[in-house]
C-alpha cells in the first residue's frame, strides 16, 4: 500500500512510520504544520507545532529512509480545532481538541487529500489497535492500558478507520522507546507531549481569557473601570447549589467541572469538606461549587453520535469512558434518534463535563462516541 | 551515511546547479594547499596570489575593476552588505535619507533586509509596484523618487527574478536614479551566466552574485561595489576585503568561484540560446498537455531568463504537484525555498496580481548547464497524470472546507 505517515516529530509517529516501512508499504512522511506562527523551539515538553519538531520529524524520515514533506494545515486547524475549542469554552463546555483534530484534520483533511493524491492509508503513532472482525474494521484499545488512545480516536467512522493504520497498538510505550533507540532515531528519548499543542505555555485559562475576555484582568486594564477595558470582564460570583454567594472569580473560562484547586474561597464549607466545581455558566458568569458527592452523575445525554460500525439498536449494556484516561464505566446506552444518545450509568461517576466525548466500548472494542450535552445528578 | 538519490530529471537549477568540472578542479587544487591569504610569509603570499588572480578573473568576466570585487559568503551576504551598508552610510552622510526603494518582487535576502531596517533602524521602505509580468516600470521608480528625491537612501531592484524569471530594466532605473545622485544595487544572482551582465556598462553602484547558481561552489559569492561607494560593514573583524567585509578569505572556494564565473560568462551566449530553445519546447509541451496552465511572467521569451518556465496550474496545490512529480523522479520547485518547508503563497505572484489560489498553484521549472531534452521528456511523461491527481486533491480540499 501507499501509506502517508503523519510525523509530529515525536517518538511514536517515527516508530509507527518505520514499522509501516518494515511491513512492506511504500511510505511517505508528512509533518503537519498546524501553527500559524510556528515557534522555533519548544518550551518544555509540550506541543507539536514548532520548527524544531518539524526538523525532528525530517531527521526521523531521513533515518527511516522515506521521502518527507511539510503540509501546511494551519488554516484548517485554526478553523476546525482552535476556534471550536474557544467557542465550546465560551458556551461553558469543556472540549477535547485532540478528538476534534483526529476527526477534522488528521483523518479528514489529511486523509482526503492523501487519498486523492493516490495514497491508501494514513499512519499515525496513536496507541490503538485495528482488527478485522465480522462486521469489518474494528477499533480496539491498545494493549498498554497506560498509553491507550482509543478514546481520542472514538470519533472515527468506518470509512475513516478503513484507511487508518496504527502500528503501535500492540506495543508498550517503553518498548517503542527502546525500538526507536535501536533504529537510531534521535527522538527515542524525547519527552511525551502533554496538554494542548496550541497552548504552548500550558496555561489554558490564560489562553481563553486573552481571547474571550479582553476586559479581564489579563488585559492589563484596571478591574472594573480601566480606560483600556472596553469590554466587560467575565468575572463573577462563585455560588453554592442554593445560589448563596461564596466568593468571586476573574473569569469563568478555565473552570472545569470537578476542579478543586484555584477556587480561592475565603470561608470553608460548613462541614469543612473540600468544594468542587459543579457547574460553569458563562451567561450568568457564575461558577457553582459543592461537595464531592454533588459531583456524582448518574446519567447523561449526548449529541452528534459517530459510530465505528453499526449503531447500537435498543438499550445496550456496555462500558463508557467520559474523559481521556478515564476508567471504563458500566452503563446502558440507548440511541434515541440520529442525533441523540442517552447513557444511564450503573454507578455514579464524577468529573463528567459537557463538551467532552462519551466513548462507548464493548470490551476492548470501540463502538462509537458522542459529545456530552448535559448530565443528570 | 545514506544512499545517493536515484537518477532524476533535475529541473531546479535556479535553486542550485551542479558544479562545473573546471570549478571542482580549481577548488580541489587549492584545498590541498595551506595558507592564509592575509599572512605575510611565502605560504600566505601564495594563497593571496590565488585570491587576487581570482578577483581579476571575476572582474574581467563581469566588466568590473578588480578593486570593485568584494568576496562574500554568497548572495545573501552580498545583499545584506549592499542594502544595510548603503543605508547606513548614506544616512550617516545625510540624516534625511531614510527611504529605501525596492521592488515588491525582491528575493527574501533583500526583502527581509529592508524590512529589518524599517523595524529597527528607522528606514521607510517604498515597495515599487510591478506589472502583471513582475516588472518594475522606470516611471514607477521616477515617481517614487520625485516624491522626495532628497530622502532616498538607495534603490534596490533585482536584475532578474528568481521565481518568474522576469528581467528588470536595470539600465533605465540606474539612469533615472543617477540624475538625483542616488546609488542603485541589483541582486544579479539569477542573471549571471544566463544573461549578459556587465557591471561597468550597467551603471550600477553595487551588484550581488553567488557561486552555486553558475556551477561554482556553495558558500561563496561577491558584491561588486563601485570604488567610490561608501559602505558601512555588516561583518566586523580583520577587514580583509576593503575594510568593509571581514573574515579569513576562503581561498579554495574563491578559486572555484572564479573558475565558474569565467566559464559561465564565456559560455553564456551559447547556453542562453540552447536553454531558451529547450525552455520554449517545455512551455509549448506543458501548454499542450495541460491547456489551462498559466505561464507566469513575461510571455516574450526575451523578457525572461532563458532557463525559466513558471506556471500556475489552476485547481492544484503547488506542493501536492511537487510531491507527485518528486515521487516520479522529476525535481522542481513551487517557487523559492522557505525555511520551515511550509508553503506560503508567493509574494512575487501576489505582487503580480495573482489570486491567493493561483499563487499557491505554482511550479517553477528551471533549466541549466546539465539540462537535456530527456529531462523535459521525463517531465511531460508524468505531468498530465500528476496535474489530474493534484486537481482531484484540490477539489477535495476545497469541498471539505466549510
Amino acid at each position: 500500500m501507499k501509506v502517508l505517515a503523519a510525523m509530529s516529530g515525536g517518538v511514536d509517529s517515527a516508530v509507527a512510520a518505520a514499522r509501516a516501512v518494515d511491513a512492506g508499504h511504500d511510505v511517505t512522511g508528512v509533518h503537519l504544520a498546524l501553527s500559524k506562527n510556528p515557534q522555533s523551539y519548544r518550551s518544555g515538553a509540550r506541543g507539536c507545532c514548532t520548527i524544531e519538531d518539524a526538523r525532528d520529524a525530517r531527521r526521523a524520515a531521513d533515518v527511516i529512509g522515506i521521502p518527507f514533506y511539510v503540509w501546511d494545515l494551519a488554516e484548517r486547524f485554526d478553523e476546525d480545532v482552535v476556534q471550536d475549542f474557544i467557542a465550546e469554552y465560551a458556551a461553558g463546555r469543556t472540549p477535547n481538541p485532540c478528538l476534534r483534530c483526529n476527526e477534522k484534520v488528521k483523518f479528514a483533511a489529511v486523509l482526503d487529500k492523501g487519498l486523492a493524491l493516490g495514497f491508501d492509508a494514513v499512519c499515525t503513532g496513536h496507541y490503538a489497535r485495528l482488527l478485522d472482525g465480522a462486521g469489518g474494521r474494528e477499533l480496539h484499545r491498545a494493549v498498554d492500558p497506560g498509553k491507550d488512545q482509543s478514546y481520542v480516536l472514538g470519533v472515527l467512522d468506518a470509512g475513516q478507520l478503513r484507511h487508518a493504520m496504527f502500528p503501535l497498538g500492540d506495543t508498550p510505550k517503553s518498548q517503542v522507546r527502546r525500538e526507536a533507540a535501536s533504529r537510531g532515531l534521535a527522538v527515542a528519548e524525547k519527552p511525551d507531549s502533554h496538554d494542548i499543542c496550541f497552548i504552548s505555555d500550558g496555561d489554558t485559562a490564560g489562553f481563553l481569557r486573552r481571547r474571550l475576555d479582553p476586559g479581564g484582568a489579563e488585559s492589563g486594564a484596571a478591574a472594573g473601570a480601566g480606560p483600556g477595558g472596553g469590554l466587560p470582564s467575565t468575572g463573577g460570583d462563585i455560588v453554592d447549589r442554593e445560589g448563596n454567594r461564596l466568593g468571586s472569580h476573574d473569569g469563568v473560562y478555565g473552570f472545569t467541572i470537578g476542579q478543586r484547586r484555584g477556587l480561592r474561597i475565603g470561608t470553608p464549607a460548613p462541614d469543612g469538606r473540600p468544594r468542587y466545581v459543579l457547574d460553569v455558566s458563562p451567561v450568568a458568569r457564575t461558577v457553582t461549587v459543592g461537595s464531592a458527592e454533588d459531583l456524582d452523575v448518574r446519567g447523561l445525554s449526548a449529541r452528534r453520535p459517530r459510530w465505528c460500525g453499526a449503531p447500537p439498536v435498543g438499550a445496550v449494556e456496555c462500558a463508557v469512558q467520559v474523559r481521556a484516561h478515564g476508567e471504563p464505566l458500566p452503563a446502558v446506552v440507548r440511541l434515541l434518534d440520529d442525533e441523540n444518545l442517552d447513557v444511564e450509568l450503573h454507578a455514579p461517576a464524577r468529573g463528567v463535563a459537557p463538551g467532552q466525548a462519551v466513548v462507548v466500548y464493548d470490551g476492548t472494542r470501540v463502538v462509537g462516541s458522542a459529545t456530552i450535552d448535559s448530565t443528570r445528578r | 551515511m545514506s544512499a545517493d538519490p536515484p537518477t532524476t530529471a533535475y529541473l531546479d537549477h535556479a535553486a542550485t546547479t551542479p558544479m562545473l568540472a573546471e570549478a571542482i578542479e580549481a577548488m580541489s587544487r587549492q584545498l590541498a594547499r595551506p595558507g592564509n591569504a592575509s599572512s605575510l610569509h611565502a605560504t600566505g603570499r601564495s594563497a593571496r596570489r590565488v585570491v587576487e588572480e581570482s578577483r581579476e578573473i571575476v572582474a574581467q568576466a563581469l566588466g568590473a575593476r578588480p578593486s570593485e570585487v568584494v568576496f562574500t559568503s554568497g548572495g545573501t551576504e552580498a545583499d545584506n552588505l549592499a542594502v544595510k551598508g548603503l543605508f547606513w552610510s548614506r544616512r550617516a552622510a545625510d540624516p534625511r535619507r531614510v527611504r529605501v526603494l525596492a521592488s515588491a518582487v525582491e528575493h527574501h535576502a533583500v526583502l527581509d533586509c529592508v524590512e529589518w531596517l524599517a523595524e529597527h533602524q528607522g528606514a521607510q521602505p517604498v515597495w515599487l509596484d510591478v506589472d502583471e509580468f513582475g516588472r518594475v516600470g522606470p516611471e514607477t521608480v521616477q515617481a517614487a523618487i520625485d516624491d522626495d528625491p532628497g530622502s532616498v537612501a538607495l534603490i534596490t531592484v533585482m536584475w532578474a527574478n528568481n521565481e518568474v524569471g522576469v528581467v528588470q530594466p536595470i539600465a533605465e532605473i540606474t539612469r533615472i536614479a543617477h540624475e538625483h545622485g542616488i546609488p542603485v544595487h541589483s541582486d544579479a544572482v539569477q542573471a549571471v551566466g544566463a544573461l549578459a551582465v556587465d557591471f561597468g556598462r550597467s551603471g550600477l553602484d553595487a551588484l550581488s552574485i553567488t557561486g552555486h547558481k553558475i556551477g561554482g561552489p556553495l558558500g561563496v559569492g561577491a558584491l561588486l561595489a563601485a570604488r567610490n561607494l561608501a559602505l558601512t560593514p555588516v561583518l566586523h573583524g580583520g577587514g580583509q576585503e576593503r575594510e568593509i567585509r571581514s573574515g579569513t578569505l576562503d581561498t579554495p572556494a574563491i578559486a572555484g568561484f572564479a573558475a565558474a564565473v569565467s566559464h559561465a560568462v564565456a559560455a553564456q551566449a551559447e547556453l542562453a540560446l540552447e536553454l531558451a530553445d529547450l525552455r520554449d519546447d517545455l512551455v509549448a509541451r506543458v501548454r499542450a498537455a495541460v491547456p489551462d496552465a498559466i505561464l507566469n511572467g513575461d510571455p516574450d521569451p526575451d523578457g525572461r531568463l532563458p532557463g525559466n518556465a513558471h506556471f500556475s496550474f489552476p485547481g492544484c496545490e503547488g506542493d501536492a504537484l511537487l510531491m507527485l512529480l518528486d515521487a516520479r523522479g522529476v525535481e522542481c520547485s513551487t517557487g523559492s525555498a522557505c525555511t520551515a518547508g511550509v508553503a506560503r503563497p508567493s509574494h512575487v505572484l501576489l505582487a503580480m496580481g495573482a489570486s491567493d489560489d493561483l499563487a499557491r498553484a505554482t511550479l517553477r521549472f528551471s533549466l541549466g548547464h546539465t539540462s537535456t531534452k530527456a529531462d523535459v521528456d521525463a517531465l511531460l511523461s508524468v505531468l498530465p497524470a500528476a496535474v489530474e491527481r493534484a486537481r482531484r486533491a484540490g477539489l477535495v480540499s476545497a469541498s471539505s472546507k466549510r
